[in-house]
């Protein structure tokens, strides 16, 4: 099995209703992610998942100097960022596609799959494969 | 090295080299690994077999030899890191299951190349390097990019497939239809890169349209029953048959018509014809509607079967046009059957279809060869030159500006 990141892209300064018209469609689309995450707990895919706070919300600290450095806003700029995500588990790239395919129906936005460092990659990255 | 030993050394790398990757792929899970025993192997035989002889059966002695190879490396690597793989050393325990509707190793790395994951130009990259077994110097020299580009593409790609966790399998019945598209796709991009740059003195383009053929026989072989699969076979023989007659001595492009149908390649037509009457028949007696593929063959079929351009069966070209328009109505597609027009109804009707697709098609060469052509047949001189030259401005190799100019000159 391999771990993914399913992360939900959405615009930074959100229209009313996000990508929806009304606000009876953001409450289905409430209801299609929460039936979506029901069904990855159950045919057991699921590992985490949850949403972000708009991204005008972050703060970036820089700890590398002497004293960290913080700055208001996300590390990118950028006309889109990350509203939220899921950590699957799969069998291979295929199933989690299609869960992704899913999962962008249910949510209403475009959605990243990005596969987790494995102990193997990590090896292979030390000996430099 | 005599040069039959050598011509034996190709054929048995063009029959053998997918199958020797691709059993290797799925034996250690792993493309690098496959690829370079595979590479090793072929280089070992190139050494041995001038003394040795050819082996009887030599798919089987490069397999074997493949395996210690890769054997080797995974052992080196194991010592580097201990934990690493040591089950796979000793036999090959994986299950020669089928976990898809055809089970062969080349098919399923033939759809692993050609994932929907993976960007079109390392798609095409990685089918002529795994499938094709061409050198990475090759297909960088083929798409004209610095080897060095090349190899970053393909290896990023098969980090990519490992990392991503891409399966080596034949997809799902559910899912093969959409995904042999893909592989058609990429199949037919490289005909095309090698045929419409087929002239010149770089001989390596022509190779890719004989890659291109070699994978198409490839694919039938696996998935012989797939309508699409027949037609794109049929489509590239009977396009690749003509190619002695593309182009003029003086380097000049020869359309259709002006071919010299003598210097058509007669066997080649001859297996195109037949494969396109198989689909007929399969279609006849109620397969699948056909795709696009076989109806582009049907169409090559009877441009080839007329012995004369003038005997050309045109109602039957626009009648498949009609029914490509109908699964494709791009308007490349409704300029192509818009050609087909001007021989059936005459110039002033196609022109009048053809400049409806000014909107979407101003900045495509074919566009502006089409208008000039039926300019100059209507006799609007002025209005010809200015279609040509803009065509001129717009085609991309030698021997098309070559003719466009002469037709242009030509005017009056």
């Amino acid at each position: 099995m391999a771990r993914y990141l399913m992360s939900v892209f959405g615009p930074t300064e959100p229209a009313e209703f996000g990508p929806y018209d009304s606000k009876e469609e953001v409450l289905q689309s409430f209801a299609d992610t929460g039936a979506f995450n029901d069904k990855l707990q159950r045919e057991g895919y699921f590992v985490f998942a949850n949403g972000l706070e708009p991204a005008t919300t972050a703060t970036t600290v820089d700890g590398r100097g002497d004293k960290p450095v913080i700055t208001d806003g996300p590390y990118l700029e950028a006309k889109e960022h990350l509203g939220g995500f899921w950590v699957i588990e799969a069998p291979d790239l295929d199933v989690a596609l299609a869960l992704a395919a899913q999962g962008s129906k249910a949510c209403g936005n475009t959605v990243e799959v990005r596969p987790f460092h494995t102990e193997e990659s990590f090896d292979a990255m030390l000996n430099g494969d | 090295m005599a040069t039959d030993l050598t011509a034996a050394i190709t054929r048995v790398h063009q029959q053998e080299w997918a199958r020797v990757v691709a059993g290797l792929t799925r034996r250690f899970g792993d493309l690098d690994i496959a690829e370079d025993a595979a590479a090793e192997a072929f280089a070992t035989a190139v050494e041995r077999w001038p003394a040795d002889g050819v082996p009887p059966n030599p798919g089987g002695w490069l397999t074997t030899t493949a395996t210690r190879k890769a054997l080797d490396r995974i052992r080196r690597e194991a010592q580097r890191d201990t934990k690493h793989q040591a089950a796979l050393m000793i036999s090959d325990d994986t299950p020669h299951v089928a976990n898809g509707p055809i089970d062969d190793d080349r098919l399923r790395l033939v759809f692993t190349c050609c994932h929907p994951a993976l960007a079109p130009e390392a798609r095409i990259a990685l089918t002529l390097r795994m499938i094709g077994g061409l050198t990475v110097a090759q297909i960088a020299h083929a798409f004209l990019v610095q080897e060095t580009t090349m190899a970053q593409r393909i290896t990023r790609a098969k980090a990519k497939i490992r990392a991503a966790h891409i399966p080596y399998r034949v997809p799902s019945t559910a899912d093969i239809q959409e995904r042999v598209t893909a592989v058609l796709a990429v199949v037919y991009l490289i005909f095309d890169e090698g045929y419409l740059a087929g002239e010149g003195d770089d001989a390596l383009r022509v190779d890719l349209s004989d890659e291109a053929i070699r994978l198409g026989r490839l694919l039938r072989n696996l998935l012989p029953d797939d309508g699409e699969v027949t037609g794109l076979l049929a489509l590239m023989l009977l396009t690749d048959a003509r190619r002695a007659a593309r182009v003029s001595r003086t380097g000049e492009l020869v359309t259709l018509a002006d071919q010299d149908r003598g210097a058509w390649n007669r066997s080649l037509i001859a297996e195109g014809h037949a494969l396109v009457r198989e689909r007929l028949s399969a279609v006849a007696a109620g397969g699948p509607a056909p795709g696009r593929f076989q109806l582009q063959a049907a169409m090559n079929a009877v441009h080839t079967a007329a012995p004369d351009a003038r005997d050309t069966d045109w109602s039957q070209i626009v009648a498949l046009y009609d029914r490509l328009v109908a699964i494709d109505p791009s308007p490349v597609v409704r300029l192509n059957r818009a050609v087909a027009i001007a021989e059936l109804d005459g110039p002033a009707v196609a022109l009048a279809q053809v400049d409806r697709l000014g909107e979407w098609l101003e900045g495509y060469h074919a566009f502006h060869v089409t208008r000039a052509d039926l300019l100059r047949r209507l006799h609007r001189s002025e209005e010809a030159r200015t279609a040509y030259d803009r065509a001129i401005e717009l085609a991309g190799n030698p021997a098309e500006r070559a003719y466009l100019s002469r037709r242009r000159d030509e005017l009056r």
